[in-house]
């Protein structure tokens, strides 16, 4: 599996490892190249220093062939804005942003992209924990399935240039 | 006509101040409180000093009867977010953003931001009328190392009277369209070049100095 991973901090850095352990291909990307000292010396993937929500960046990552896409970056908006531009430019397999309020993660699944949030998953995981009932809120996100032809993405007003070039 | 402002920079507190002073309901967010402080002092409690790009604070501003949002802070994907949460979670009828990259034009009006406004582009298109004709702008890249570059030829260009293909250029670099009149036209085998044409090539950024020399000729003392 080919994966890309935006924002090297702890989640990124262990997943980048993790899947670079389990014989996947890995490329990740930050802003800051300090970053990449998360990386164990073991990493074997490529690592390269970029603003992981500009287009031309994640296009010359390979991240239209990538199976999956993650960002994981510490801003929520910065994730937002990368996954919707993989989502309806480079179109990989998969993509999920971390999205830490849970308003947004739960709106942007709407709107088509998967959404993971850390809020909702240490609640529940503490609640759970003392013996009190969970949030009800999930820590995935995800978009609706896609209805016949590409459902989920009519949702948002944008779907028009993505739609078309679903050829 | 009831406005919520995201961002007190200098945009978002003029554009405050000018719609209250006018008569319109307004509210401006901005997530830092010191700064909050200090626009209230100045103009009165009409700030919230909450980060409107949570969802929860958005609503407490009571974007969900707004007629329209306004995302003015210096982050486009907090501008981009803010705009697309009052449309898509709060129904407001007209967002508005404000773009710093220009790349990102496209990407804001694809994903349902009703108006753009790039200061960026503004000042970049008044510039860009004022420099010498011949100067080679570059229009875009296309790749890691390809551009696209646009000559405007002025008279003394040693392309003048001929045809694009005669034109010598390194292998790897070629001259796509000419724009004449407002049109662009592809090259023909009788499209001769004159002056006030804009020629649009395309190749590897280290030949820019021979696109330049083509194109533009030599270009002395400047």
């Amino acid at each position: 599996m080919r994966v890309v991973i935006v924002g090297c901090g702890r989640t990124g850095a262990m997943l980048a490892e993790l899947l670079d352990a389990a014989g996947h291909s890995v490329l990740i990307i930050d802003i800051r190249t300090g970053a990449f000292d998360r990386l164990a010396e073991s990493f074997k993937g490529e690592a390269v220093r970029g603003d992981g929500t500009d287009e031309g960046v994640l296009r010359r990552a390979g991240a239209a062939d990538a199976d999956v896409i993650l960002f994981l970056t510490e801003g929520d908006n910065r994730n937002i804005m990368g996954a919707q531009v993989a989502r309806d430019t480079l179109r990989p397999g998969r993509s999920f942003a971390k999205v830490n309020d849970p308003v947004r993660a739960e709106a942007y699944a709407q709107l088509g992209i998967d959404t993971v949030c850390r809020t909702t998953m240490v609640a529940d995981t503490i609640l759970t924990a003392i013996g009190l009932p969970a949030t009800g809120l999930p820590a995935l996100f995800a978009r609706p399935e896609p209805a016949a032809g590409d459902g989920a993405r009519s949702v948002g007003t944008g779907s028009q240039p993505a739609a078309a070039q679903e050829g | 006509m009831f406005v919520v402002v995201v961002g007190g920079g200098k945009v978002g507190y003029y554009l405050t101040r000018e719609l209250a002073e006018s008569g319109h309901e307004v509210v401006l967010m901005e997530k830092d409180r010191a700064r909050a402080e200090q626009i209230t002092d100045e103009i009165g409690s009409i700030v919230v000093a909450k980060d409107g790009c949570e969802g929860i604070y958005l609503g407490e501003a009571g974007a969900n009867r707004a007629d329209i949002v306004v995302a003015v802070t210096g982050d486009d994907e907090d501008n981009l977010v803010i705009c697309q949460m009052a449309k898509h979670h709060f129904s407001v009828p007209r967002t508005i953003a404000r773009v710093n990259n220009p790349l990102n034009e496209p990407l804001f009006r694809d994903l349902g931001v009703d108006e753009i406004i790039s200061p960026t582009r503004m000042i970049l298109g008044s510039i860009e009328q004022d420099i010498p004709v011949h100067e080679l702008l570059h229009l875009a890249p296309l790749s890691r190392d390809f551009e696209l570059i646009e000559a405007q030829l002025a008279e003394g260009s040693p392309a003048i009277g001929r045809n694009p293909r005669d034109i010598e250029l390194p292998d790897g670099c070629a001259i796509v369209a000419v724009v004449r009149d407002q049109e662009a036209h592809g090259i023909g085998a009788d499209t001769v070049l004159r002056p006030g044409d804009r020629v649009i090539a395309t190749g590897r950024d280290e030949y820019e100095p021979d696109i330049r020399r083509a194109l533009i000729g030599e270009v002395g003392g400047s």
